[in-house]
């Protein structure tokens, strides 16, 4: 197949420029490969978990009581719209793990004795169910197990109603209800101190003195059901056996952190990919303008043959094609494998049994569509040039560029010390202000890029020092079963080791206002704290008024409050008063969203004797195995939290994520960086190759011409660097505020440092692109300057 | 073919037996083949010939913007064909002066900026205005090249060429693109800038009219001085006309 002329100048053209090719290739590549990254990413997340949840049928509807009769469930099922309901007995219980001194937490759910449960079903990963007649058997939870390295056949200990009883691991499992672990009063999963153990039905109902009874129910519903509905039904039928108020799966605790990752996925998927495609469309642009400028004779000669607009046009828009394709097609492969890599460390991180990474054909189309979109759109205004020029005027060279003396914003005196040099390279930039102006965002939105995401490493490091290590100056908070008296904390004071207590007593409860309701809890806690602090945002230390409720910014929105606003609070346990309190004051944390009160306030108004639910322990360092091993043995206990645990916990889970992630942006920015500067660099050599070959001819050496190119990036990086610093703490601004979700705010903090690292790589990107295109000056041909016009 | 000039002039640049054969995909061209030559101070000397006859590519070597295949060239006593990059540069900053046919000024520059750019580099230069006024553009020096008529910005680019006051004064084509009056006045500034400073001039041309403002015409044809004359008396080149 004969090629026409005019591909195969095209074919030439792209492999003559094949550098500024694949520098906006890999631009455009960045953009189509984040987009592609997130919204596969996206896409197996929700594929993957609604798999997940179908086939091991996760519960619609959840509600948690104090005892109800097993004969509730058919009243229950018979509510409108309910498909299925399963009643299980769930407690928690402290765990004793050979070779592990400090406390494990378990949460004790129970599964039929035959069979698999109907609702909430486990993923056997390893061995069976355990077997009716066989009381200790347990199934344990992956990452419990793989934390503690046990499998089927090994024991362990679990303090079930006071009595320490010797179990046996017969399976690991997985279960759709426990997608991310988190144990009461914990921020992150900690699977070596909180894992899940699935026991037989009977022998829970019988450890716990539940025969023929219940204390969790779980429902699905009937599909297109409101679960509001069924909730308030569940509601009224629950109250009485002490129930805290059912709530949707939106509610569930596992599933609303994966549904905040989601949120957090789609919010990423918009932005980035939109900044690298918008440059990409820019540079495009430049190249274009540049080969229309240049080729002006050809495209006169061509119109003069007959060649129409259209056909001239076409071949230009071809030209934006390849590059757009080129791109395209990098991206597509960069998007898969990372969206593939990023999705196999969620499904590690979340423990899905399996993984659908199915991506459909709508990613790779719509980031197609946008990059190739935005190369054409850059290239419209040169493409529309290069048609409009009529024959004659484009053979002929075009006139000289006009310059102006002292359009420079300097000095008289400063202007009239320069030499030639660096004066050719300071009015070649403001000559062009708008394609200066391109390759300066095009350095400062890497600057940018790089800022917004080392800031998340800064503002993992405020929320670990203003919430863990100021706010908490307790060592181990100790939640109780259920609410006790001050008796509990003054025992837990005697403990050995235990230099200071605190009480805490937390309430399940409705708050409302208006229309709006959300069901949280309320914690009671000392007007002046010493230990468990609250804390602000900003560091500062908060007293509680003797009445009334101190609120989160968060939960004010939510209710759409405002200090002097009085709320009901429903509470949900002990004689379940409804109670109006006013907010007294709101502020501003980053993680939940909590309502306090002080402790005798809420006790008066719970109309009960003083009581507690957790205390919180400053402990001597050298008391604590000594300390763990009395809590293990301690029937009324519920949970241990160690702040030491979950400050590692917390920097290690998030620093894994994260600084994979940086890692990426690192490589985008920098690809950013080189792809603007290496093709600025190219086109001002282009465009200036004849003047500096003449300037070589004159005498000027090597050294003293590169000044002239370099000069002129070096200018316009230099203005880019802190216009990048700039947008970047902009943009941080922006997205800290888009990523707000309710579970936790991200501080807007941008350390110093970070400033200074991302300059530090938006200058070595841009260095690394100009070393490249400086070998091009020792090419320069000098001869064909002496012959060749303008 | 070596003509012995009268008195004992020096000779400023010398060639023997210079080659210099090009190399293309399909075979080679010989732009070169054997010329000897010496160019005296302080004449003005003529290279005739048409189009591929080598007279460009002999003003290239003697100007050091090229090599040569074969044979020496020298600048006084350099052997310019022994010269790395570097040394040539150096030639060319300080001894040598270009007027090329299409100018070649930096746009971003004035007239007189783009004198300054060779006077800043060069080790003992005109005053940049000086230089201009020898052209007749005392009245120009802050205009741009785009504000220039094509004379004007060959006679700037002639000011910029002696500003450094050079030893030879190379001009390859100097009215190639302009219109015979514009041209006239043209090579009157570079006759103009010989009588001045006796400057060893060097004019390439196909044009035979100017060769009768020479001193000394070398006639190319092949790659080869096919023959060379003096001119008993040099005409004015208000005088000429094509």
């Amino acid at each position: 197949m004969r090629l026409h002329p005019l591909d195969r100048k095209l074919l030439r053209d792209l492999w003559h420029l094949r550098g500024q090719v694949l520098a906006i290739g890999l631009v455009i590549a960045s953009g189509v490969g984040l987009l592609v990254m997130s919204l596969t990413s996206l896409e197996a997340l929700r594929d993957t978990s609604a798999a997940y949840y179908e086939r091991y049928r996760f519960a619609d509807v959840f509600a948690q009581v104090k005892r109800a009769p097993e004969s509730l469930a058919a009243r229950i099922a018979a509510i409108d719209g309910v498909q299925s309901v399963e009643t299980r007995v769930v407690r928690s219980a402290v765990l004793d793990v050979r070779g592990f001194d400090e406390p494990v937490m378990g949460q004790l759910v129970s599964v039929p004795e035959n069979g698999e449960p109907l609702l909430n079903r486990l993923a056997l990963r390893a061995g069976r169910y355990p077997q009716s007649g066989k009381p200790d058997e347990v199934v344990l939870s992956e990452p419990f197990a793989l934390a503690h390295g046990l499998g089927p056949g090994d024991h362990l200990r679990a303090v079930m109603n006071g009595r320490w009883r010797n179990l046996v691991v017969v399976g690991v499992a997985l279960s759709p209800e426990y997608v991310y672990t988190m144990g009461p009063g914990a921020l992150m999963p900690d699977d070596r101190r909180y894992g899940v153990l699935w026991m037989g039905r009977e022998t829970l109902q019988a450890a716990y003195d539940l025969d023929g009874a219940f204390n969790e129910v779980s429902a699905s519903l009937l599909r297109g059901t409101n679960p509001e509905r069924v909730v308030d039904a569940m509601d009224r039928l629950l109250d009485r056996y002490g129930s805290r108020g059912a709530y949707p799966r939106a509610d569930q605790a596992s599933h609303w952190f994966l549904t905040n990752e989601i949120d957090q996925l789609e919010t990423m998927a918009r932005f980035l990919p939109t900044v690298f495609l918008a440059v990409a469309a820019f540079l495009t642009n430049m190249v274009v303008a540049r080969l229309v400028a240049v080729e002006r004779p050809e495209i006169g000669l061509l119109k003069a043959f007959g060649y129409g607009n259209a056909a001239i046009g076409w071949h230009y828009v071809k030209f934006v094609l390849v590059i757009g394709t080129v791109g395209t097609l990098l991206g597509w492969f960069f998007g898969y494998w990372l969206g593939l890599y990023s999705t196999t460390m969620y499904a590690d991180f979340y423990r899905f049994p399996f993984l659908l990474f199915r991506p459909s054909a709508g990613p790779f189309l719509l980031a197609a569509g946008a990059s190739v979109g935005a190369a054409l759109l850059g290239a419209i205004g040169a493409v529309r040039r290069a048609a409009a020029l009529s024959p004659a005027a484009a053979m002929q060279p075009p006139a000289p560029p006009l310059f102006r003396r002292n359009r420079l914003p300097l000095p008289r005196r400063l202007l009239e010390r320069l030499d030639q040099p660096t004066r050719i390279v300071l009015r070649q930039t403001s000559r062009w202000p708008l394609r200066s102006l391109v390759t300066s965002m095009g350095i400062a939105m890497s600057v940018a890029v790089l800022i917004v995401s080392m800031q998340w490493l800064d503002a993992i490091h405020r929320i670990v020092d203003v919430y863990f290590l100021q706010a908490q100056g307790q060592d181990v908070t100790v939640g109780l079963v259920e609410a006790r008296s001050n008796a509990a904390v003054r025992e837990l004071a005697r403990m050995p080791g235990v230099m200071a207590v605190e009480p805490m007593r937390t309430v399940a409860a409705k708050l409302r206002f208006g229309p709006r309701v959300v069901r949280d809890a309320v914690q009671g806690v000392p007007s002046h704290q010493s230990l468990y602090r609250v804390y602000d945002a900003q560091g500062t230390a908060l007293d509680l008024p003797a009445e009334g409720l101190v609120i989160s910014t968060v939960l004010a929105d939510r209710l759409a409050v405002r200090p002097g606003d009085t709320i009901t609070v429903e509470v949900l346990e002990g004689r379940r008063p409804v109670l109006e309190i006013p907010v007294v004051a709101t502020f501003e944390t980053y993680i939940g969203r909590p309502a306090y009160i002080d402790i005798e306030a809420l006790n008066r108004a719970m109309h009960e004797p003083p009581s507690v639910t957790s205390v919180h322990l400053r402990v001597d360092p050298m008391y604590e195995t000594r300390l763990y091993r009395e809590l293990k043995q301690m029937p009324q206990v519920s949970a241990v939290n160690l702040r030491s645990a979950a400050v590692t916990t917390f920097n290690e889970t998030l620093a894994k994520t994260m600084l994979i992630y940086v890692g990426f942006f690192i490589v985008f920015s920098a690809t950013l960086a080189c792809g603007v500067t290496y093709n600025a660099a190219r086109i001002a050599l282009a465009e200036r190759a004849r003047e500096l070959a003449t300037m070589r001819v004159l005498g000027f050496s090597r050294r003293e011409i590169e000044y002239i190119l370099i000069g002129e990036i070096g200018l316009l990086t230099v203005v880019a660097l802190p216009l990048g610093a700039g947008i970047g703490w902009l943009l941080a601004r922006w997205l800290v505020r888009a990523f707000q979700t309710e579970l936790y705010r991200v501080p807007f903090v941008v350390e110093p440092s970070t400033f200074g690292w991302a300059i530090l790589g938006g200058f070595l990107a841009t260095l690394a692109s100009v070393l490249l295109v400086r070998r091009r000056l020792d090419r320069l041909d000098l001869i064909a300057v002496l012959k060749t016009r303008e | 073919m070596v003509m012995a000039a009268p008195g004992t002039q020096r000779a400023v640049l010398r060639a023997r037996n210079l080659g210099k054969v090009y190399r293309t995909g399909e075979g080679e061209v010989h732009a070169l083949r054997g010329v000897d030559l010496d160019l005296w101070a302080g004449e003005m000397a003529v290279l005739l010939g048409p189009s591929g006859s080598g007279k460009s590519t002999l003003l290239n070597i003697l100007g050091g913007l090229d090599s040569a295949t074969s044979g020496e060239a020298w600048f006084e006593d350099h052997d310019l064909t022994r010269q790395d990059d570097r040394d040539l540069t150096r030639y060319r900053r300080e001894h040598v002066g270009f007027v090329f046919q299409f100018y070649n000024l930096i746009s971003s520059l004035t007239a007189f900026e783009n004198v300054a750019l060779v006077t800043e580099i060069a080790t003992r230069p005109m005053e940049p205005g000086a230089a201009l006024r020898l052209v007749g553009l005392g009245e120009r020096l802050h205009h741009f090249p785009a504000q220039l008529s094509g004379g004007e910005q060959q006679r700037v680019a002639i000011a910029r060429a002696i500003a450094k006051q050079p030893e030879v004064l190379l001009c390859d084509e100097p009215t190639g693109a302009l219109d015979s009056q514009t041209g006239v006045l043209v090579l009157e500034a570079i006759e103009s800038i010989h009588r001045e400073l006796g400057t060893t001039t060097v004019l390439i041309t196909h044009n035979a009219v100017i060769a009768d403002m020479a001193d000394r015409v070398l006639v190319l044809g092949d790659g080869r001085i096919q023959q060379e004359r003096r001119n008993p008396q040099r005409r004015p080149a208000r005088e000429l006309a094509w």
